[in-house]
């Protein structure tokens, strides 16, 4: 929680580049597009562990449009498309 | 007096060991079937404690949350409450952790807790937590969480010691503990509460290395760089394919020699008659032509196996999830489409890892039209006998070239027909969302692997023995009445109602440059695809034997024109004959209509094929 860098401007996990690292600020489930409803996907998210306060790395990017993206968060290591990852805003 | 039987449930999150867990307690006393009206894998074994008591224990599906989301999770939520049908609730639940990983499965376990079944937390995999350097204050965290913890090492001799006693003491004092279950499906805010909840208790309790697991940053470096991984990705299938198409053929020739011989004991042995030729014609010989490809199944599920425990298979999601995307399939698609060249039957069954109803459906239709090995033999056959043996530009083989061409063929048009169901039938239907844990990655284990193949091959067995061998004793049936009248010289087969059959469907088949023969054999096709071949030996009254194929091959060159030849290769890519896949699609989706609409636009798709071959090749000359 200690880790919020007020310098950096905020922005959704779906556009970071490989090597980014940042912490999560808080989950936007509107913003995704995703299928899911917007509870569902948060809900999902929240029990892979993308909660505030995680401190997250992008490690992989597929090779189709840079997608999926296989993301550090804490301690595993989880693969999610970016269109999910607009929901997640980080800074 | 003997207690009863105690009953465990083993719950977890995907990735924590909990089937490594499962497979050192209860080594091959293992019974796998369905929970009733669902396809979803029940797991059951047994195990007997130190002190001599009985007990169960049930794998169930891994999951993230009680919430439920896909029917394999909706299973192991009910099975927890007592509420799955035809159930026992669970006496005691064992939650199992990946000691190097507890975040996600501190947070089930303080969901898991409110449904207030006695409960135990298994930190497996305790070893490779310890050599990372991660320590966990044990005592610490039974007092945080308010519930027996103990370490297990799966993998290792002995490694459950302490489960087992734990499991007798708390079996001493159980009646006492089983509270009243007061959950719910948790709230946005509830799930992030148990998430912060469980982050607070692993801070107090665990001490995390600074760096992660070097090993798997390294090899994920290679195995999932954009280009590198796919490079990766396509040797592994390369020696897969090799493995499966011409390491099992001893093995595969093995067994046929043996099965072949066996009908000739019987015929041998046995007077002419019916019964006879039921026993040779009907069950060794069908049966039997399904049994032959047990090597194949076995190598290809020891590949899966392996490439799954070690941690490579959500890997080969992610690089294929957008490449697959494009025709409107599933990451998790992959593997279901990959197992389906060796038999649609396994990659079917496969589906199960796809957790969106209509992906799973769409991978389910397409799966047959992968080219499974069964097709290979009719392959070979009209390939050998109409292609001719040269070299184009100068090093390709021409009749090598046809068959990767079949193939390509079976490849593309599984993809178009996957785009085309996307577009018109699943329209208002936005992509699944693909989200999935990379796990670190581990050492297989070789006696999980062995279990694993053991429980499959078993199951295919199962199958061989009963759906395949009804299917069988029926076209034996039709192939054999009613019987040739006294003095006939013609062939047997003649006079059958699958003569009678074949010659109705002449008119229809004849415009795709059919004749009634090949007609009768496709009947016997539908049990399974390579038993054509023999049917047309039958039907051409040649006698079978070892040289069986050869000899039709030269029959066929003098019987058939270039024209059938090629139509009936064409016919193969798409022809849904074979009973036991659609029987699968029908079990796996619950539904006949879906069993209906596959059998029905191969059959149109078959046909449309072999029209457009025939007539091309008929206008270019070769008729």
């Amino acid at each position: 929680m200690t880790n919020t860098n007020d310098t950096r401007p905020h922005m959704p996990l779906g556009l970071a580049q490989r090597g980014y690292t940042g912490v999560i600020q808080h989950l936007s489930a509107r913003e995704a597009g995703s299928a899911l409803s917007d509870i569902e996907l948060e809900s999902r998210l929240i029990e892979l562990g993308f909660v505030e306060g995680a401190r997250v790395e992008v490690l992989h990017e597929g090779l189709v449009g840079r997608d999926p993206i296989a993301v550090r968060v804490d301690s595993i290591t989880i693969a999610v498309r970016r269109r999910e990852a607009m929901a997640i805003i980080v800074a | 007096m003997e207690l009863p039987l105690l009953h465990l449930a083993l719950v977890g999150t995907p990735n924590s060991g909990k089937t490594s867990l499962f497979n050192a307690l209860t080594g091959s006393r293992q019974k796998v079937a369905n929970y009733p009206g669902v396809t979803v894998e029940r797991k059951e074994g047994f195990f007997v404690t130190p002190q001599g008591r009985q007990v169960s224990v049930v794998d169930l599906p891994g999951t993230y949350s009680l919430r439920g989301r896909s029917p394999d999770e909706e299973i192991t939520r009910d099975f927890v409450l007592g509420k799955a049908s035809g159930e026992t609730v669970p006496d005691l639940v064992l939650c199992v952790a990946d000691s190097t990983n507890l975040r996600l499965t501190i947070r089930l376990l303080l969901e898991l807790k409110r449904t207030g079944r006695p409960m135990v937390l298994v930190l497996n995999m305790f070893d490779i937590a310890a050599r990372r350097g991660i320590t966990v204050d044990v005592e610490r965290l039974a007092k945080e969480l308010g519930l027996p913890v103990v370490t297990s090492i799966a993998v290792r001799k002995g490694g459950t010691a302490d489960l087992l006693k734990l499991t007798d003491e708390i079996s001493a004092r159980l009646a006492a503990e089983a509270e009243a279950n007061s959950w719910r499906a948790l709230s946005v805010s509830e799930l992030r509460a148990t998430q912060r909840e469980a982050d607070r208790i692993i801070a107090d309790c665990v001490s995390l290395p600074a760096r992660p697991d070097t090993w798997t940053a390294r090899i994920d470096a290679v195995v999932l760089h954009p280009v590198g991984g796919l490079i990766v990705l396509t040797l592994i299938l390369f020696v897969m394919f090799q493995a499966v198409f011409a390491w099992a053929q001893p093995a595969m020739d093995l067994l046929k020699s043996g099965f072949d011989a066996f009908g000739e004991f019987v015929q041998a042995t046995l007077p002419d008659g019916l019964l006879q030729s039921f026993l040779q014609n009907g069950v060794i010989s069908g049966v039997g032509s399904v049994i032959v490809f047990l090597p194949q199944i076995i190598l290809i599920f020891l590949f899966i196996l392996l490439l799954e425990d070690f941690g490579y298979m959500a890997r080969a999601a992610f690089l294929m999830d957008r490449i697959m995307g494009g025709a409107g399939l599933h990451g998790r698609a992959f593997i279901p489409l990959l197992s389906s060249f060796a038999c649609a039957i396994p990659g079917i069954m496969a589906t199960r890892v796809i957790d969106n109803k209509r992906d799973r459906l769409t991978t389910i239709l397409i799966a047959p039209l992968m080219t499974c090995s069964a097709r290979i033999p009719v392959y070979t056959l009209i390939i050998s006998a109409f292609i001719p043996a040269r070299d184009v530009w100068g090093f390709i083989n021409l009749q090598g070239l046809v068959m990767f061409g079949l193939y390509v063929a079976g490849i593309t048009s599984a993809l178009v027909v996957s785009f085309l169901i996307k577009f018109f039938m699943l329209r208002d239907y936005a992509p699944a969302p693909f989200m999935l844990e990379l796990p670190d990655y581990k050492m297989p284990r070789l006696k999980s692997i062995a279990i694993g193949i053991y429980t499959r091959a078993k199951m295919f067995l199962v199958r061989a023995g009963t759906t395949i061998f009804s299917m069988m004793v029926l076209i034996w049936f039709l192939a054999s009445f009613p019987q040739p009248p006294a003095g006939a010289t013609e062939p047997a087969i003649d006079f059958s109602l699958a003569a009678m059959i074949g010659k109705a469907l002449e008119p229809l088949l004849a415009p795709v440059g059919f004749n009634w023969q090949i007609a009768v054999a496709l009947i016997p096709g539908m049990a399974a695809r390579e038993v054509a071949v023999a049917a047309l030996g039958t039907v051409y009254a040649i006698e079978g034997g070892k040289e069986a194929a050869e000899q039709i091959g030269q029959v066929l060159a003098t019987k058939w024109s270039l024209a059938t030849a090629l139509s009936m290769l064409a016919w193969y890519i798409f022809a849904p004959q074979c009973a036991s896949t659609l029987a699968v699609i029908r079990r796996e989706t619950g539904s006949w209509t879906w069993m209906a609409v596959t059998f029905f636009y191969m059959l149109v798709l078959a046909y449309a094929a072999s029209l457009l071959t025939y007539n091309v090749a008929v206008a270019l000359g070769a008729g």
